[in-house]
């Protein structure tokens, strides 16, 4: 089975952030990055899938030369090669941008199973594995827990909202969309991180791929967000913020 | 005259709720750009549905009828909203960004060569044009999105952007509108939704949650947060990371895809605040948060708030509880 992965680079977790001069983007200069969290399942599940039916693992991502360091991260976990789309300005394009780079770049690649992550942490819209798929003509499904592979084609458990679960078949080839949770991550070893430096890593850029379509959704501002609601900061020492919280909820919650 | 037109989502013959806050925000927006609203229900045997939106302050109410829309697919529901999008020209489509809307709408949108707008939570008219408000980085930084190209656009709702109680009623003409969909164009099959074993913790009838997230670092230290919620009497719960990495079972989850809770108080510790976690969690009466970045989102809904180290916060809060209890 060949399984391509796509994985985004976005800024580490706990990140402070704070607004670019052009007020559209963050400054990203002091930042360190990693992959995007549901991508790391998804990139773990394909290398299960791997070991159980045999094929290839190849991780792709469209990103600018930095997200060259979390691309040898996925060599180092087990991807057997990767490509890299080169673009530098990926706030520039929209979903459908995004997803017609990744599409061109897999089209010849005759992938049995494509897989993504369920959501971006940076922009979390939600869909780019969704317009993969309409574009590639491919049938897929989202918010993936557990795939099976039959012959020919796959089951998969579909979560829904409030702890609901339902199970889709769908033939192959077809592209998933991750949800984290769905297995047991593995961290590289050294053995891996060392074999990672001699795995194929091909670079495209977007002029080789023709140019994305234009952005129809653009970003044109970004902002802390307005807060709803007044919270009562209790401060002090920690003693003494947790004395002040105690009072509140003995008189005011009345839960003590 | 071409409108704005609002996808409802049902199942079964049962509303999801999120659709009078997709309607209600159909209806404000249509006001302010002076344009008609429309509202959709797809599926099999719609016509009391449709007849219910039918009572409400709309244009038109397209009962999108097929019996291959009996269950949900992507495909068939694609193909379904396609031909009625063709057919009518609405200038903007909304939807309430529910797992379901997320699996198909941008499969729709890319149909007309435009980018789903997705998950937002505000919507401003700057000269006749909306602003689409977003948040960014897990709700730590909101955005302004315009969308440019032709119409139609798409834009999906996130939950409790707008309210459901401020739905207008009306009376609208139903209109049958019946898609072809050929069977052999639905590509996946699925089965009845069912949901795992029951659950052994019911959380929502909890007084008092203590709930732990990503912030604990390790499961050794879960302990600290254990020893509170026993101090005052209350469920353990956790954000998603922490069931997903086995720390605690699925089954004290809180969020959109865990259970959903309104105790008298709820304490998240080290929980940032996405959203899938604040519609689980935010109809409690009291919301403390405990975290210690002060931008954190899970300010925003919290009533008490205590920046600082949860390792050095949580036992001192342990202490003066059972003091106070003594
Ligand atoms: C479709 C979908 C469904 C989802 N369903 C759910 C769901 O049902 N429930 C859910 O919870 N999530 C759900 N999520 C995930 C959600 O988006 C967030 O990723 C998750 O809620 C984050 O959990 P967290 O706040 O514990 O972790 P993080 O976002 O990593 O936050 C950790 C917080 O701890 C704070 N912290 C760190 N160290 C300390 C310290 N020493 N002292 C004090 N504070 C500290 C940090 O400042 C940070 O705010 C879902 C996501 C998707 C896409
Ligand atoms: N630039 C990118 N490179 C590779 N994969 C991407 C990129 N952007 C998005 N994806 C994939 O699409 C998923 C959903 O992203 P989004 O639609 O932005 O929420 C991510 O989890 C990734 O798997």
């Amino acid at each position: 089975m060949k399984i391509v992965v796509a994985i985004k680079q976005v800024p580490m977790r706990d990140s402070q952030l704070r607004i670019g001069a052009d007020g559209r983007w963050i400054q990203e200069s002091d930042l360190s990055f990693e992959i995007n969290e549901p991508d790391a399942y998804a990139l773990e599940e394909a290398l299960q899938l791997k070991e159980k039916h045999g094929g290839e693992v190849v991780a792709l991502c469209a990103g600018p030369a930095r997200a060259a360091q979390t691309i040898r991260e996925a060599l180092a976990k087990g991807a057997d090669r990767a490509i890299h789309i080169e673009e530098e300005n990926l706030p520039a394009l929209d979903t459908l941008g995004v997803a017609s780079l990744l599409a061109r770049a897999v089209q010849n690649e005759a992938a049995d199973l494509i897989l993504t992550g369920l959501q971006s942490d940076d922009l979390g819209s939600g869909q780019t594995g969704v317009v993969l798929a309409e574009i590639l003509g491919l049938p897929h499904a989202t918010i993936i827990m557990q795939v099976e592979k039959l012959d020919g084609a796959i089951k998969v458990k579909r979560e829904l909202e409030d702890g609901w679960f339902q199970f889709i078949e769908m033939p192959l080839p077809a592209v998933l969309t991750i949800q984290s949770g769905i297995n047991k991550l593995r961290y590289a070893t050294l053995m891996g991180i060392k074999k990672a430096k001699s795995k194929e890593i091909k670079r495209l850029t977007t002029a080789e791929l023709v140019a994305p379509p234009a952005a129809v959704a653009t970003l044109e501002r970004i902002y802390p967000p307005l807060r709803a609601k007044q919270t009562q900061i209790l401060d002090g020492t920690p003693k003494e913020a947790a004395a002040k919280l105690v009072e509140k909820l003995k008189f005011e919650v009345r839960v003590i | 005259m071409s409108g704005v037109l609002v996808i409802t989502e049902q199942r079964g013959g049962a509303w999801n709720r999120m659709s009078w806050e997709t309607i209600a925000a159909g209806q404000q927006l249509a006001r302010d750009l002076n344009r008609p609203v429309f509202a959709a229900v797809a599926g099999h045997n719609v016509g009391a549905l449709a007849a219910e939106l039918g009572r409400k302050n709309l244009a038109y109410v397209h009962a999108v009828e097929h019996e291959l829309l009996e269950s949900y697919s992507a495909d068939g529901y694609t193909a379904a909203l396609e031909a009625l999008i063709r057919a009518h020209h609405p200038s903007l489509v909304l939807f309430p960004h529910t797992y379901q809307v997320r699996d198909f709408a941008p499969k729709v949108a890319a149909r007309f060569g435009q980018t789903l707008v997705s998950d937002v939570v505000g919507v401003r008219v700057e000269n006749g044009v909306p602003v689409y408000v977003r948040q960014l980085f897990q709700g730590k930084l909101a955005g302004d999105v315009r969308i440019s190209g032709d119409a139609p656009h798409f834009v999906s709702l996130q939950a409790g952007a707008y309210r459901a109680d401020t739905v207008e009623a009306g009376s609208a003409p139903v209109e049958t509108f019946s898609p072809q969909i050929a069977a052999s164009a639905i590509r996946t099959r699925c089965e009845a939704p069912f949901r795992e074993s029951a659950r052994a913790v019911d959380l929502t009838s909890a007084g008092i949650i203590v709930s732990v997230g990503r912030g604990i670092k390790e499961k050794e230290n879960i302990g600290i947060v254990q020893e509170l919620a026993q101090a005052l009497g209350g469920e353990l719960a956790a954000s998603r990371p922490i069931c997903d990495s086995g720390w605690l079972p699925m089954e004290r989850q809180v969020g959109s895809s865990g259970q959903t809770v309104s105790p008298k108080v709820y304490i998240a510790i080290g929980i940032s605040g996405a959203i899938q976690h604040l519609v689980g969690m935010k109809g409690s009466k009291t919301i403390v948060a405990i975290n210690k970045d002060a931008e954190a989102p899970i300010f925003e809904v919290a009533d008490y708030g205590i920046v600082g180290d949860l390792f050095e916060v949580v036992p001192a809060l342990t202490e003066e509880v059972k003091k106070a209890k003594a």
